[in-house]
């Protein structure tokens, strides 16, 4: 079986991402999440660079993968040319290839990801959708959003937005034809395959927890995951 | 704040930017949040600098944000991409618009790995031709909107009706600017100004009359982080973020803060109200926010368009202070009115912050 490095330099964004690191933390400075979470971009970069089969399985598996926002600021600093948050897309990637996503708290998350901005690309055509980002799963957006989420038609008419409308203009209707497109190319590009895998694993997952996995955005799996917070996640 | 030394290093980062003739891409965000924002930039192209502009109905999100939330591969936002591509070259367009910092730094990474790894562009035409039978040109040129604007900053500073000027002191408005971090961090060379200076809005506040702010966490992230704002259990991620910001730029008392990202105003603007209903902190005046734009709001007040007609009403901070300073004219009673003037009803008011 092919080892997990090698695999992981089948991935052009490992391959842009590190070329030698010198492990000078500049990363680690500039990052938003190591200011937030227990997460060192640094010991990213040399935990791949030592090529340890054991260590990389360990950390496929791991929240720490999970903990990156891909802002991309290690990119610019990085004195290397180096670059943490394309090594965790990679890594991501292979974690969800291996269904090793499941074994961490963060990695499970990727069931609500799947099941929000996954399933709205192609089913919409937009990878945010209006009537999915209500202040039921996003309550701090307030009570602007909340007015607007009520009043949607009016509002947007209001303001010359085309929604659901044929035609150009803001939140238009992506017509069958195009959502027909975008569903080849999902279906042969390998999104179609990451979707059914994250679903697959995910239900197993839940089994396991003895969870309903349904198959919305209401279900006991989808909702754990979406809410669950061990706060362990932080330094101490 | 001492600028020569920065406007030095602007000067190494130039770009080209299409005159004329744009096929333009929106943001699922930002028409979305900021409707208002995208018609009035498709109004001053088209109406106040004679410019032309295209949007296809059937193009589709460039699956940015499930790109950096990886939910699917690249490979998969390459062949979408292409797609895009392949609208604009069947319309006989070469220069891409784009709405979205996102899909902008999305569109810069596809054209850069098609550049350095050749096989993956001969791979997505395969992919796009059995998927779509659609073929595709390269874009000629390839700009944010705010780049656009930024080309134009004095052509509209000339049309200017209310300059970033605050009428009751005379004084320039103290605006922050605050860049998208996928605009330029990535490949500094494709953001005016580059990723550590970027000039895409200090060109546009400064043509407009204002001042900009120099703050410590100037270039640190809104605080989005994709995955980490989508699930809620991560949000807090989020809001940290955008708490540090807030907390390095308060003691410079910023008038306003201009964004060119579509996501980023939405999180300053939101992070404000969560920020003062979880712990009490407000940052503007008086207990109101510090109001937040986003690039083409700023361009249609200094041009003089309607607060309202803009969309300033999806804002959840009141953004009346920053008109009253400006001296733009507003009718209180149509903000939240539907079409037609319509009474819909208003929001609720936030129990901290002042609106």
């Amino acid at each position: 079986m092919e080892n997990l490095f090698d695999r992981l330099q089948k991935d052009i964004r490992f391959v842009e991402g590190l070329k030698a690191c010198i492990n000078c933390g500049t990363c680690t400075a500039i990052c938003p999440a190591a200011a937030f979470y227990n997460y060192d971009p640094r010991k990213i970069a040399m935990t791949v660079q030592r090529n340890d089969e054991q260590e990389l399985e360990e950390l496929l598996k791991s929240d720490t993968i999970w903990y990156c926002g891909e802002c991309m600021s290690c990119k610019t600093r990085c004195p290397r040319g180096n670059t943490p948050g394309l090594i965790i897309a990679a890594l991501r990637g292979l974690s969800q290839d291996l269904g090793y996503f499941i074994e961490s708290e963060k990695g499970r998350q990727q069931l609500a990801i799947k099941r929000t901005v996954g399933d709205w690309s192609v089913k919409h055509g937009y990878c945010l959708y209006l009537e999915g980002v209500g202040t039921d799963l996003h309550p701090e957006q307030g009570p602007v959003w909340d007015w607007i989420q009520k009043n949607w038609s009016e509002v947007y008419k209001r303001i010359g937005a085309n929604y659901q409308g044929d035609g150009p203009g803001a939140l238009r209707k992506i017509p069958e034809d195009t959502l027909d497109e975008i569903k080849r190319i999902f279906d042969i590009t390998g999104a179609t395959e990451r979707f059914e895998k994250v679903e697959k694993l995910s239900a197993k997952k839940a089994a396991e927890m003895k969870m309903d996995i349904g198959e919305d955005r209401t279900s006991e799996y989808f909702l754990h995951v979406y809410n669950t917070n061990s706060n362990k996640h932080y330094r101490s | 704040m001492k600028i020569e030394g920065k406007r030095a290093l602007w000067r190494e980062y130039q770009k080209a930017i299409a005159d004329d003739h744009y096929f333009y891409v929106r943001s699922c965000v930002r028409q979305t949040f900021f409707p208002g924002a995208e018609k009035a930039f498709i109004e001053i192209m088209k109406n106040r600098l004679g410019k032309d502009l295209y949007e296809e109905p059937i193009h589709t999100t460039c699956t940015g944000i499930a790109y950096h939330s990886d939910i699917v591969p690249l490979e998969t936002t390459m062949t979408v991409v292409a797609r895009q591509f392949a609208l604009m070259t069947e319309n006989g367009y070469e220069n891409l618009a784009v709405s979205c910092v996102t899909s902008f730094g999305v569109y810069s990474e596809v054209l850069e790995t098609w550049h350095h790894f050749p096989e993956t562009e001969e791979k997505t035409r395969e992919m796009l031709w059995k998927a779509t039978r659609r073929e595709f040109k390269k874009p000629a040129n390839v700009a944010h909107a705010s780049d656009i604007l930024y080309k134009f900053r004095d052509q509209i500073a000339a049309q200017a009706v209310y300059p970033l000027i605050n009428r009751h002191t005379g004084q320039p408005l103290r605006v922050v600017e605050h860049i998208g971090c996928h605009y330029a961090k990535m490949f500094p060379h494709k953001g005016v100004g580059g990723a550590e200076y970027p000039y895409v809005l200090v060109g546009m506040i400064e043509s407009w009359g204002g001042e900009v702010v120099d703050y410590p966490e100037r270039r640190h992230c809104c605080g989005f982080g994709f995955r980490q704002y989508l699930i809620q259990a991560n949000r807090g991620y989020t809001f940290s973020n955008t708490k540090k910001k807030f907390d390095s730029m308060a003691p410079y008392k910023p008038d306003m803060i201009i964004t060119n990202c579509p996501g980023c105003p939405m999180f300053l603007d939101r992070g404000q109200y969560a920020i003062a209903e979880l712990e009490g902190i407000t940052y503007g005046e008086n207990g109101y926010g510090i109001p937040v734009f986003t690039f083409e709001e700023v361009a249609g007040l200094v041009l003089g368009f309607d607060p309202w007609d803009l969309g300033l009403q999806f804002h959840q901070v009141a953004v009346e202070p920053l008109l009253d300073k400006m001296g733009i004219p507003y009718d209180p009673a149509m903000k939240y009115a539907g079409s037609g003037g319509k009474f819909i009803g208003s929001p609720e008011l936030p129990e901290v912050l002042k609106c």
